[in-house]
Order: structure tokens, then C-alpha cells, then sequence
């Protein structure tokens, strides 16, 4: 387990190497400048700045260099915000992106796993097809259009949420953003679910289960639901890098300060360092979660075997 | 290497088509789908221009105004647009007096009053068809008559006072072309492409789909700004690059079902009867390839309009004066505040498409799904 653990590791770096390649020199064909947006920026100055960040060297040796100080760690100064270095804007973003992400998940996983369980056991009944009629709103209904509604509704008609601002992470500021981010991947698992159970609850050792007098609920919980759940696990991979990386509409809406608008706002603004870190940030994230769903695959499954 | 879970053996006197399209027939929710969706793309055409307001109007005396079935101006704006409109001519009012769809006023002033001052009274919002009833000799006192202009804003207006509902419409019309024109230039490529690997096979095929593979591993949102910074914000061109982003999904679909279409007997059948390329391409794999592609398609549509939606809310997609749901709902959730009707009224639209369009494209999966015949 552990040298697969090793080996998928290395296998990473090839990839993150490609894709940091691929976004530098994207980024960097891409008309426009950091500095050309500042209006009455003499051109002195700004063939100093330039200088400065070494924006006027050969582009391969940017490459070169950013390379270098990407294996050390150091990300670069951010050329849109100067006060602030680029690992400075994640320290400050990302612990507040990946508390939402990380409880919108948690919700999601609980809640999507029971109703789809609900429905699979209630298969072509009332609360079934309420469930699906449920997952098909979630997964139909933007989440653009989500925030907004929960902040007319929660926020201004009943006034028991506030309608934006972090708040220093005061619990009630997060629910609005959490349900938001929430109610999609509910709305997924719950499909995912019910799918893999009704699967999961035809198998003969559920049978066998039943045959020798076990209750329902140890049935479901005890044997099924092992069987059923290993699409929630590689679901959770993808779905967890996307949630605690940040999300720029729902970030955007509550005004959270998270790390979601980064990308968008930098990569408008030409801001090279951010783009590039946000890039490498959601990689690794990505990566890094494809990873650990699966070990959870191996962990769950044991006829899952890595060697 | 036999397979034969996914042959269809064709159901005799009926066309794959034609019992899809007999199983659609019988599936009440897709249906339904199809007809609001056709209704939708047919008021979004031809709707605003039997909208009495264009899209681009602006009513500065109706910001704002929520919706509403009866007429306005409304009995109490009346006064206020009529005193507006005579502060304007910078006369006093005298008196006025309301007679069904008539107003007449009387203004006074130190100074001789100008005929040509009525033209006020045209230029706001609420009356026209001034006309000057009576004079007094001295040129101070005019007493002038218009008639009471009657407006609907079903929709209510918007900030700068446009008619909400041709903005919907109108809106409407482009996000369904751009769900149309991104998606149809996905599937082209993604046939093409999927289609190419999939019949070539080996060194290309793997070539092909790594490619595919290091596309996807770039964060999507990534590629689409990108595509936004390269190509400004000419809508149609932009949309023609998210189409040609989107493709991914569509070959990696056909060159799996080219791949598995080859290995069917009947093509080996077609083979060892010396059909040739050209034929077993036409007559057995483009047919049996298009179920998929049909379905997938109609899922592509919803995807891209919320995708243009999305970018739209961001401020990266259409452009004012022109509108999409995406700039409305963008709007409208800035103002819910104050005029929810401004976020109610597209993101109605918005949903209810993407639920139908849902709905159709799960209908087609159903009628076409060999598997279930």
C-alpha cells in the first residue's frame, strides 16, 4: 500500500509539471499585461516594474526561474496586490474556503447518503420519487441562482441569516454559503446513492442477510451500505478538490473572503504569480484527493488490492 | 471478443427512429419537456417583437416599477409625472384636473409662456398627445390638455427602466443560440475527433485520448477565462470556443462507442461481405453512434447556458446593452434588496428551461437505450 502510495506520488509530479507548463505559457500569450490596466502609469515606471519582476527577461527563463522557486516553495509576490506574496493571499483565503468546502461536504456526504438510501429502500414510491424529484432540482438549479434565493428568502423575508459577510466566521454567516455549496452535491450523492443501493440491496448476501432473520436496519447499515458506497467515495474525490478549493459565485454572492475570486480576479488583471498559484493550488488539491479516495477504495472494498 | 449486450436488433417494420420516437411519444414528463421547451424557444424568436417596449428603451419616469397587470402610470404617479414634466418648463402649476384618459393643466409663469414648451409634457414618460386648449391674453397662463399614455409592465422594469419582460425575452434569444451554437460546435468536434481515434485505434487512439487527458486535467474554469482573455468579449467568438472547450465529454463518448461499434459482428458481417470503409462508416457505425450523440447533447445544451450564464454573471460574458438570464439573474441578485422581480422573473426561465431541457435529454436516453428494447 504504502510503495503504491510512493509511486502515484511520483506519477504526480510529470502531471503537475504539465499543467504549471501549460498554464505559464497560456497565461503569457494572452494579450495585455500586470501593469498595462493602471491608467497614468508613466512608461518609466513601468518598464521598472517590469524590470523589477523580471517580466523583460526571455520568457524560458521565467519559466526557468518560476520553476525554481516553485520547488522551494515560494510562490512570488502577487503584481496586482504588492503588499502581499502569493502564499501570503492562500494563508489568509484558503483556511476560510476549505471550512466552507469542508462543511458543505460533510453535509452533503450525510445528507445526499440518507435520502438516497431512503429512496432506494422506498424504490418506486412516494418517497422516492420525492427524492429524485429533490435531486433533480438540486442538480438542475445554478448555484448563481441558489445564493441569491436563500439570501431573499433567509436573509430579507424570515431574517434569520445574515445576508453576506463572513462575520469572522461567526457560525451563522456560514450557513447561507454551506447550503449553497451544499445542495448541488446532496442532490448528487443522493442520486449516486440510491442508484448503488438498489444495486447494492439485490446482492445475494443481502439475501442471505435477510434469509437469516437480520433486521432491516442492520441489513442496510451493517451489509448494503458497505456495498453501496463506493461511487460516493470516487465522488468525493473530484467533489472535495472543487469544494475547498473555493467557489468564486458563491464567494462572490455572500462576499466571503475566500480564495474562489483569486482565479477569476487574477487572471483579469493579468496577475501571473496568482493565476499560476491558484493553478498549482487546485492540482495539488486535486491530486492529492484523487489519491486518498483511492486508498479509501482499497480500505472499503477489499477486493480492491494495490501492489 | 463476441459481444453482443449492446446489438440492437432492429424491431421489424419499425426504424431505430421511429420506435424512439413512438417511446418518447409515451413518456408524459419528456414530452411535456419538448413542448415547454419549443414553447420557451418560440416566445424567446418571435416574442419581442410583439412586446410593445423594444429591449433597449429606457423609461426614465419607470424605474424600478414592479410588475404589475394593470396599466401605468398608476392614479397617484400621475401628479408627480405631470409635476416633473412642468418643473421642467420652469412654469408654476395652476391647477389640474384629470378626465378619464385626459389631464389638463394649467400653468402660470412671470414671464410669457413659449408655446413651444408643451414638448415637455410629450417627452415624459406618461403623456402624449399634448395639445394647447386656451391662452390667457397676456401670455401668462396657458391651459394645456394630453392625453394619459398607457403602458404595461408585466414584468415590472429594470434600474435604468426597461421593460423587464422584453429583457427576458430577449435574453432568452440569445442564451438558447448560444446553448445551440456552443453545443452544436462540441459534438462537431467531439464526432470528429472521438470518431478519428476511435476507428484508427492503437498508437493514434492512445495519442489522441492523451491528449484529451491532459486537457481535462486542467482546472476547466482556467481554460474558459483563458479563452475570455484571448478572445475579448465578442460574444459569438467566445462561444464558439467554449463549444470547442466542451468537446471533451462528446469524444471521449464516441470513441468509445466507435471503438466498441467496430468490434460488432454485424461489422464484421459487413466485412466479410466486402462493404467497404466508406459503407460499414455510413450504414452501421454513423447510426448507431448518433443515439448517444443526440442524447448527449440536449445534457450539452443546459450545460451551456448555465456556463454562459455563469461567465455572464461574472461580468465576462454578454455585454450591456445586449442581455442573456446569466446578466439578468446577475442583476437581479444585486437587488434583491429591493426588486426581487428583477431576480425572479429570468431565474424562473432560466430553471424551468434547464429543468425541461433535463427532462428531454433523460426521455431520449430512455427511448434510444438499446439495452432496454
Amino acid at each position: 500500500m504504502l510503495r503504491y502510495v510512493f509511486r502515484r506520488l511520483l506519477t504526480a509530479i510529470p502531471t503537475l509539471f504539465v499543467i504549471v507548463t501549460m498554464a505559464f505559457f497560456l497565461m503569457r500569450v494572452a494579450p495585455g499585461g500586470p501593469f498595462n490596466q493602471e491608467r497614468g502609469l508613466s512608461p518609466e515606471i513601468k518598464a521598472n516594474l517590469e524590470a523589477q519582476f523580471g517580466l523583460n527577461d526571455p520568457l524560458w527563463l521565467q519559466f526557468v526561474h518560476y520553476l525554481g522557486n516553485l520547488l522551494r516553495g515560494n510562490f512570488g509576490p502577487s503584481y496586482n496586490m504588492p503588499d502581499f506574496t502569493v502564499t501570503e493571499l492562500f494563508a489568509k483565503g484558503l483556511p476560510i474556503s476549505v471550512q466552507l468546502g469542508a462543511s458543505a461536504l460533510i453535509l452533503a456526504l450525510l445528507l445526499g447518503s440518507m435520502l438516497g438510501t431512503i429512496a432506494a429502500l422506498n424504490q418506486n414510491k412516494l418517497g422516492d420519487y420525492t427524492v429524485i424529484a429533490l435531486a433533480t432540482a438540486g442538480s438542475t438549479i445554478p448555484t448563481f441562482v441558489i445564493a441569491p434565493v436563500i439570501q431573499l428568502l433567509f436573509g430579507l423575508t424570515w431574517k434569520l441569516l445574515p445576508i453576506g459577510g463572513w462575520g469572522d466566521g461567526a457560525f451563522i454567516n456560514k450557513v447561507g454559503p454551506v447550503l449553497t455549496l451544499a445542495l448541488p452535491q446532496i442532490a448528487i450523492v443522493a442520486r449516486l446513492m440510491r442508484g448503488s443501493m438498489i444495486e447494492s440491496l439485490r446482492s445475494h448476501h443481502i439475501r442471505t442477510a435477510r434469509a437469516l432473520g437480520l433486521s432491516d436496519w442492520s441489513v442496510v447499515v451493517k451489509h448494503a451500505l458497505r456495498g453501496a458506497i463506493l461511487p460516493i467515495v470516487s465522488f468525493t474525490g473530484p467533489a472535495a478538490a472543487a469544494l475547498l478549493t473555493g467557489s468564486v459565485i458563491v464567494e462572490t454572492i455572500f462576499s466571503i473572503p475566500g480564495v474562489g475570486r483569486y482565479f477569476v480576479d487574477a487572471a483579469l488583471n493579468r496577475d501571473y504569480t496568482l493565476v499560476m498559484g491558484t493553478v498549482v493550488v487546485i492540482a495539488i488539491f486535486t491530486i492529492v484527493f484523487n489519491l486518498i479516495v483511492d486508498v479509501m477504495y482499497a480500505v472499503v472494498d477489499p477486493r480492491v488490492r494495490y501492489d | 471478443m463476441t459481444d453482443i449486450t449492446a446489438t440492437a436488433p432492429a424491431i421489424i417494420g419499425r426504424s431505430l427512429w421511429g420506435d424512439a420516437w413512438a417511446r418518447l411519444k409515451a413518456n408524459r414528463a419528456a414530452m411535456f419537456s419538448l413542448y415547454y421547451v419549443a414553447a420557451i424557444a418560440f416566445i424567446s424568436v418571435f416574442g419581442p417583437s410583439f412586446v410593445p417596449h423594444q429591449y433597449t428603451t429606457i423609461y426614465a419616469d419607470y424605474v424600478r416599477m414592479p410588475p404589475s397587470l394593470s396599466a401605468y402610470p398608476k392614479a397617484e404617479m400621475i401628479e408627480t409625472a405631470l409635476s416633473e414634466a412642468i418643473r421642467r418648463m420652469r412654469v408654476d402649476i395652476k391647477e389640474w384636473r384629470q378626465e378619464g384618459s385626459q389631464v389638463f393643466v394649467t400653468v402660470k409663469s412671470t414671464k410669457p409662456i413659449d408655446d413651444r414648451n408643451i414638448r415637455y409634457l410629450d417627452r415624459s414618460d406618461a403623456f402624449d398627445g399634448t395639445s394647447i386648449e386656451s391662452k390667457s391674453p397676456d401670455g401668462l397662463e396657458v391651459t394645456m390638455s394630453a392625453s394619459i399614455k398607457q403602458q404595461y409592465f408585466l414584468f415590472g422594469t429594470d434600474n435604468t427602466g426597461r421593460d423587464l419582460l422584453s429583457r427576458t425575452l430577449m435574453a432568452g434569444r440569445i442564451s438558447l443560440a448560444i446553448g445551440l451554437l456552443a453545443g452544436v460546435v462540441a459534438v462537431v468536434i467531439g464526432v470528429i475527433y472521438g470518431a478519428a481515434a476511435g476507428f484508427a485505434g492503437g498508437k493514434v487512439d492512445e495519442v489522441m485520448m492523451r491528449i484529451v487527458d491532459v486537457l481535462y486535467s486542467l482546472p476547466f474554469i482556467f481554460f474558459v477565462i483563458m479563452l475570455v482573455v484571448f478572445f475579448g468579449r465578442n460574444f459569438v467568438l467566445m462561444f464558439l470556443a467554449v463549444g470547442a472547450v466542451l468537446w471533451l465529454d462528446m469524444a471521449r463518448i464516441v470513441r468509445g462507442q466507435a471503438l466498441s461499434i467496430r468490434r460488432q459482428e454485424y461489422v464484421q458481417a459487413a466485412e466479410a461481405m466486402g462493404v467497404g470503409q466508406r459503407g460499414i462508416l455510413l450504414r452501421h457505425v454513423i447510426p448507431n453512434l448518433l443515439g448517444p450523440v443526440v442524447i448527449y447533447m440536449t445534457l450539452l445544451v443546459p450545460q451551456v447556458i448555465i456556463l454562459e450564464s455563469f461567465l455572464s454573471f461574472l461580468g465576462l460574458g454578454i455585454q450591456e446593452p445586449m442581455t442573456s438570464w446569466g446578466v439578468l439573474i446577475s442583476v437581479g441578485a444585486k437587488n434583491i434588496g429591493t426588486a426581487n422581480w428583477l431576480l425572479l422573473f429570468p431565474a424562473f426561465f432560466l430553471v424551468s428551461t434547464l429543468f425541461a431541457l433535463n427532462f428531454v435529454g433523460d426521455g431520449l436516453r430512455d427511448a434510444l437505450d438499446p439495452r432496454d428494447r
